[in-house]
């Protein structure tokens, strides 16, 4: 399947993913992040079970200290 | 660069109806918040818990005979000095969730203007997940000095980001006024382009 990630095409030999098989795949290990799916704010308990399918649009943004 | 028509002037009459949230009034908050009053915001809602420490003065809008104060407090006195036009509504308290929603309610644009990244995560969230319409605009890695490049801007629905999105705070990467002084600004003129469409 075909997604966008962080406004770039990404690829992935899969038909469907959750959240966090996305993270993992692309070894986004930071502890703290927001993600979202077509927009929607899925928070970190969700993430096992919100699925990914072809044509999504995927954010996933690292929160880093600092201000 | 788009002309964008407006003179100082009507840029003023347009932002002296509009509230800016500002979570915390370290170097992000101070920064922008001072930037905001400038360019002549009608309203200013600013929220922090601490108080001005000497370590704060290398980056953060504060004076030396502040040490000790209140951030709110400072602040408030500091933008009124170059202002007194802008409405600076104070609260000091630490905030979470509920204060997010109540405080924020009126605003136009929320500023995260946090340093922890527990704190930049639970207000994205919140704000994310429980006022969706709500702009809020996000300072994420600003630490260290040079790398001019890496600073940007993007946006994510609703979600505004300024920063490096990669230079986290150390011991040996500590925030400096320079970097963290853009990517307040950085802040400051998305909050300009988000209010004045």
């Amino acid at each position: 399947m075909k997604i966008t990630l962080n406004n770039r095409e990404e690829i992935f030999d899969a038909d469907e993913l959750t959240i966090n098989d996305l993270l993992k795949t692309k070894n986004y290990t930071f502890h703290l992040m927001i993600t979202k799916v077509n927009g929607k704010l899925f928070r970190k308990e969700e993430r096992d079970k919100a699925k990914i399918h072809d044509g999504d649009n995927v954010a996933v943004i690292h929160m880093i200290s600092g201000g | 660069m788009n002309t964008q028509g407006l003179t100082f002037k009507q840029i003023r009459k347009k932002l002296s109806g509009k509230t800016v949230g500002i979570a915390g009034a370290g170097g992000l908050g101070s920064n922008c918040a001072i930037s905001l009053a400038r360019v002549g915001l009608g309203n200013l809602v600013i929220v922090d818990f601490d108080v001005v420490s000497e370590g704060n003065l290398n980056r953060q809008y504060y004076f030396h005979e502040q040490i000790g104060q209140k951030k709110v407090l400072a602040l408030k006195e500091n933008i009124q000095r170059i202002s007194k036009d802008v409405k600076v509504e104070i609260h000091d308290l630490k905030l979470g969730p509920d204060g997010i929603l109540r405080i924020f309610k009126a605003c136009d644009v929320i500023v995260e203007a946090f340093d922890r990244a527990d704190m930049k995560q639970m207000i994205l969230e919140t704000v994310l997940g429980e006022v969706p319409n709500m702009p809020i605009v996000a300072g994420l890695g600003m630490a260290g000095w040079g790398d001019n490049e890496s600073i940007h801007f993007r946006k994510e629905g609703m979600l505004y980001i300024c920063g490096d999105e990669k230079n986290e705070i150390a011991g040996d990467n500590p925030p400096l006024a320079p970097r963290v002084g853009m990517v307040a600004n950085m802040q400051a003129n998305t909050v300009l382009e988000i209010l004045l469409k």
